[in-house]
């Protein structure tokens, strides 16, 4: 569409953007500084910008004072192996609810979606009650299943929404040409709904990498993800803002830079149907 | 084989029942239309048919064995739907290979059965396309296509050229016709365009509302419907219908004259009016007549070029042994 915009008007709006998308940017853009200060400068009133002796030596405290590598490992397996539990558990129940409904299925999706408006903190001790009882407190394998349960109201909707564009005729099609159940599923409805499959994959490891409060109160040592790795650095003695934002970059950069060459895809995935 | 029966076949969603019990037996080879207006059931029965909706009530047999209670992929037969519904992320290869995939045939026989198949409908230089690079007459063709190389013991057709232009719809409805003649496999077309029945069928199944009106043969529907309801929805233009007094000069309460069996005289007609619309088609001429006995106008088929035109008074004599005459329940008197 051809519009006169006039330059003035488009140099504000262009600085505009920019200063809203730097506004979003800063806590990172100073939590990546501060990274990279000692703990007097971290501190210091008026606040040191960029000029001040660069140091790794946060980096290197952070790493001895703590496994990194064993809280990087646990997040990624947490945050994977949740979601493709959800994923193989919603798949299923997406498909019923898009192509073969029921009077409740609107209930069922809205009830699904009410329980993420619970605070979690209502569940919180009869589900360590749970884990006492089977003996599965601060493992991975307990904390694969609670967010897969936290996150399955928004993988079944996601899906649902995708698998709605999919027009009922062609998996009609697939059952006249013999294909059974399985078949159907495997073979025609997932690769037609792949970008959606992918962006909601993407967009699940996100909100489970993220989640703190679970993996927090569920873990000690052995299953503590990333989360509790920067937690463990706001110690009740004082903050060391430096390290903590030295453990803050390490814990979000490998969601980050995931994020950066998946940007595409979500934003494909997330938009998809919407222009058709 | 595909010889089907249905026994006391009853659909009904929810509370409304779409499809009263109904029997209809389908011969081997036959190839079967079923035409009607909107919402009168023929696509649902169809389905039912097809395995693709659960039958209410009655007994459906393919065969002799029941079938009533067997998913679709099990019934043994092939459908072409309207949308075509190809599977877009494959090819026109993989699209043709997916039934036989499904029933795990060697890829050898597989190969052979796709190159047939793509030779007879013209699809051999497509076959590594994707659907959405392909026509609309195209991707009906791969629709068939995906049909035949299964060898189905009946194939099931849903109003499938409704999506196409009326020029590419004459030449595939003449290349399914053909297919028929070629294969002998039983075929259950379903459309609303009646044009499509009579061309194609070698038995009609008229439905309103889930009933079924009338079964015969296109030319026994022409000649002798049954009722009003086929005798207006049967023939191209429609049969004029008249009730009233000229109707009750036949001993009848509604009378019906095909266009084409209403002749033009010179004066003394039965029927004398005024020409609202002509239409010269060059090998015909359609007159549409406005009549003082009559609220809608009269269609007359007149045979080449006539010279009459718009506000000409004209003179109808209809053919005496081609008047249709019903009772007062609409049902033929003979």
């Amino acid at each position: 569409m051809a519009r006169a915009i006039s330059p003035r008007k488009k140099i504000m709006w262009t600085a505009l953007a920019w200063g809203f998308g730097l506004l979003i940017f800063f806590p990172i853009l100073w939590t990546f500084l501060t990274s990279f200060k000692a703990e007097s400068v971290a501190i210091s009133d008026p606040p040191v910008w960029f000029f001040f002796d660069w140091t790794t030596q946060n980096y290197s405290d952070v790493l001895a004072r703590s496994n990194y590598p064993l809280a990087l490992m646990n997040s990624i397996i947490i945050a994977v192996g949740s979601t493709i539990l959800g994923i193989i558990i919603a798949v299923p129940a997406a498909w019923a609810m898009a192509f073969v409904p029921g009077k409740r299925t609107k209930d069922v999706l809205l009830w699904m979606l009410s329980t993420k408006m619970l605070p979690a903190v209502g569940v919180l001790y009869p589900l360590v009650l749970i884990a006492k009882y089977f003996g599965v407190m601060d493992s991975r394998m307990l904390l694969v299943v609670v967010l897969m349960l936290i996150n399955l109201p928004i993988i079944v909707w996601m899906l649902y929404t995708y698998f709605r564009e999919i027009p009922g005729e062609i998996l009609e099609a697939a059952r006249m040409d013999g294909a059974g159940l399985k078949s159907e599923i495997l073979y025609v409805l997932t690769p037609m709904a792949l970008p959606g499959i992918a962006s909601t994959i993407l967009l699940n490891v996100i909100l489970a990498w993220n989640e703190a409060f679970w993996t927090i109160l569920l873990t000690t040592v052995d299953a503590a993800p990333l989360t509790k790795f920067i937690a463990s650095f706001s110690a009740p003695e004082g903050l060391f803002y430096a390290k903590l934002s030295a453990a803050s970059i390490m814990a979000i950069a490998p969601i980050l830079i995931m994020g950066w060459f998946s940007q595409k895809q979500l934003v494909r995935g997330l938009t998809f149907g919407a222009v058709k | 084989m595909g010889r089907i029966t249905l026994e006391k076949v009853q659909k009904k969603f929810g509370e409304v029942e779409v499809i009263p019990p109904l029997d209809l037996t389908i011969e081997d080879g036959e190839f079967v239309v079923f035409v009607g207006p909107s919402g009168c059931g023929k696509s649902t029965l169809l389905r039912l048919i097809a395995g693709l909706e659960d039958v209410s009530g009655g007994e459906i047999r393919i065969d002799g064995a029941p079938a009533t209670n067997l998913p679709p992929a099990k019934r043994g037969l092939a459908m072409v739907f309207q949308s075509y519904a190809l599977y877009p992320h494959m090819s026109v290869r993989k699209n043709i290979a997916f039934p036989l995939k499904m029933a795990n045939m060697p890829l050898e026989e597989q190969e052979k059965r796709i190159e047939t198949a793509a030779k007879a409908l013209n699809l051999t230089d497509y076959l590594d396309r994707r659907p959405g690079q392909l026509s609309g007459g195209q991707r009906q063709r791969v629709a068939i296509g995906r049909a035949i190389v299964r060898e189905p013991s009946a194939f099931l057709f849903d109003e499938p050229l409704s999506n196409l232009d009326a020029a590419l719809r004459v030449g595939m409805r003449l290349e399914i016709s053909e297919l028929h003649k070629k294969l002998a496999t039983t075929m259950i077309y379903v459309t609303h365009d009646q044009v499509e029945a009579m061309t194609m069928a070698d038995k009609i199944v008229v439905l309103r509302a889930g009933h079924i009106e009338q079964v015969g043969t296109p030319l026994e529907l022409y000649h002798t419907p049954r009722n009003l309801f086929v005798a207006g929805f049967i023939g191209s233009p429609k049969m004029n219908l008249i009730s009233g007094a000229p109707a009750a000069k036949h001993d009848a309460t509604h009378i019906g004259i095909r266009p084409e069996h209403m002749d033009v005289v010179e004066s003394g007609g039965t029927f004398v009016g005024k020409i609202g619309v002509a239409e010269h088609l060059g090998s015909d001429t359609f007159f549409h007549v406005h009549l003082d006995e009559m609220d809608e106008p009269m269609t007359v088929r007149a045979y080449g070029e006539v010279g009459l035109r718009y506000g000409d008074t004209i003179h109808l004599v209809p053919q005496a042994d081609k008047i249709h005459r019903f009772d007062e329940q609409g049902l033929r008197i003979e």
